[in-house]
């Protein structure tokens, strides 16, 4: 029956984007005490998927604004506004990376990174945007699995 | 400013190091502020944050390309239109380079008498003496006749020190224009003033940022491939931002360029700027 898988790929198109029951939504997140302990999803983190987010335009643009020296020779113009991100895994923890990626400013309420796990409390969101999050729950877990990457 | 060029630095820019470096013109200019609420130590135009051919197009009158909208303008001056078959000169004289001086430092402001009495930017105003004065269809903004006759009237007083009053019944505006400045905007979240006043000097990503400040405009940009007013340039950051932008020409970016452009208070007005 030829049918199915095409069914099935439609089904999988349908679900990209939105919350999977594996998944856990940006309202159900608690962050305690600076620090996020439960993955997101249950599909663990891809440190190569992460640096793609990391660095892409579209994506987190982390490079945007933190300096990296060992993406150095492959990515041009790493930014100034954030501090640089090298041996940053010997400073935190996966917990304490995935609820600074969540929302920063739970911990620094002034700051300009921006939230990339939340969905409300934005002011003006474009249309296209709003009520979406800057990374989806797996992008968030391949980020985190990058950053470990970084230790000095 | 945060970071100056040092030795370091040039060496890093030499070795082609893509790692950014904060740099500004050798004895780049600054104003001090006179208001002592002022949030800035030293108030730059963005001017100084761009790179020498930038800089040198903008110096030369024959290369800027802004200039050939001012040339325009020039020509559209004593030209009459509308039923009241008056053109800008009839009222104002022939050389508006004499008749404007004193006008583009000062807007955006009140203007008008009675229940014309409005808070307008130089934009508005044009538009104001086209419809009411020569009953003629205003001009639409950003648009090539709009942006030139702008130029004109702030090029009349190039080099001017920008003085806009923010007392009195400009007041109200004002702290609109504040309030704006300071309230988080979009998906990404941010203020203008998380770049333009905490990260001035900074990189992000390819993008030296300056102070967002508006002695320029309207200006020619190369990205833009054109000339744009400050509000075009208000709305492409708040795009940027992932923000659902305010309109142009209207009451919350009048209340924006008049809160930025008294942050830049005392700088010289450079329009037409040019800009990357
Ligand atoms: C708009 C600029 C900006 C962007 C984009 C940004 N950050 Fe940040 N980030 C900052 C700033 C600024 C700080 C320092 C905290 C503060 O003082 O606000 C920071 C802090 C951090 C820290 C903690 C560093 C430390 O030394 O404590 C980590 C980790 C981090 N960012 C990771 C990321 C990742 C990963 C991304 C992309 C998904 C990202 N940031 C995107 C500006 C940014
Ligand atoms: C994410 C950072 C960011 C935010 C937030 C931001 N801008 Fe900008 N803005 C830029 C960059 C980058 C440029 C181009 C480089 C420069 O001049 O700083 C720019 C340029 C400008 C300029 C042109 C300056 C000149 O010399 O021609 C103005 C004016 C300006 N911004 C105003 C604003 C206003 C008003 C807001 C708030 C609504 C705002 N910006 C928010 C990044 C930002
Ligand atoms: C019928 C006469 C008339 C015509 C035609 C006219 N204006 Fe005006 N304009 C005025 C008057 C009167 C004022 C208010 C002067 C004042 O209060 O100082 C004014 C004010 C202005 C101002 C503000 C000056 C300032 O110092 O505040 C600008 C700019 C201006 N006009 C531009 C134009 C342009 C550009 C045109 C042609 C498109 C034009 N005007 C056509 C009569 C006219």
């Amino acid at each position: 029956m030829k049918l199915y898988p095409a069914l099935f790929a439609l089904a999988g198109l349908a679900y990209a984007g939105t919350v999977t029951a594996s998944e856990i939504a940006p309202d159900d997140v608690k962050i305690v005490d600076g620090a996020v302990e439960q993955p997101l999803t249950d599909s663990p983190g891809d440190p190569e998927r992460g640096l793609v987010s990391f660095t892409g335009r579209k994506a987190g643009n982390c490079l945007a604004c933190h300096y990296v020296e060992s993406l150095q020779d492959d990515y041009q113009f790493h930014g100034e506004v954030g501090t640089p991100l090298d041996g940053i895994a010997d400073a935190y923890t996966a917990a304490e990376f995935r609820a600074k990626l969540i929302n920063p400013k739970t911990e620094l309420p002034d700051t300009i990174m921006p939230a990339f796990y939340r969905t409300s409390g934005f002011n003006r969101a474009a249309g296209k945007f709003d009520g979406k999050t800057i990374l989806t729950a797996q992008e968030i877990e391949d980020v985190i699995a990058y950053l470990m990457t970084l230790k000095d | 400013m945060k970071k100056l060029l040092s030795l370091t630095a040039a060496l890093a820019l030499v070795a082609g190091a893509t790692f950014a470096v904060a740099e500004l013109a050798d004895g780049y200019v600054s104003v001090k502020p006179t208001a002592e609420d002022h949030p800035l130590d030293e108030v730059i135009s963005g001017y100084q944050f761009r790179i020498e051919s930038t800089r040198a197009t903008q110096d030369d009158d024959f290369e800027n390309p802004g200039m050939l909208l001012l040339d325009q303008a020039l020509d559209t001056w004593s030209e009459a239109d509308g039923a009241a078959g008056k053109s800008c000169a009839d009222c104002h004289g022939d050389d508006p380079i004499v008749s404007m001086k004193g006008a583009g430092s000062t807007f955006p402001k009140f203007t008008e008498k009675g229940d014309h009495r409005a808070f307008r930017n130089i934009e508005n105003q044009i538009n104001f003496c086209r419809t009411e004065r020569m009953e003629a269809k205003p001009w639409k903004y950003d648009k090539p006749d709009m942006l030139g006759m702008t130029i004109l009237a702030r090029h009349a007083d190039r080099g001017e020190p920008v003085n806009v009053a923010v007392d009195g019944d400009a007041a109200a505006m004002f702290e609109k224009g504040k309030e704006i400045y300071y309230t988080r905007y979009g998906q990404l979240d941010m203020a203008c003033s998380h770049c333009h006043e905490d990260n001035y000097g900074n990189y992000i990503r390819a993008d030296h940022l300056s102070q967002g400040q508006i002695n320029g405009f309207p200006t020619y940009r190369f990205k833009w491939q054109g000339v744009g007013s400050a509000h075009r340039r208000f709305k492409g950051c708040m795009k940027n931002i992932r923000a659902e932008p305010f309109n142009v020409g209207e009451e919350e970016f009048l209340a924006l360029e008049l809160y930025t452009a008294w942050r830049g208070q005392g700088l010289p007005i450079e329009t037409p700027a040019v800009r990357n």
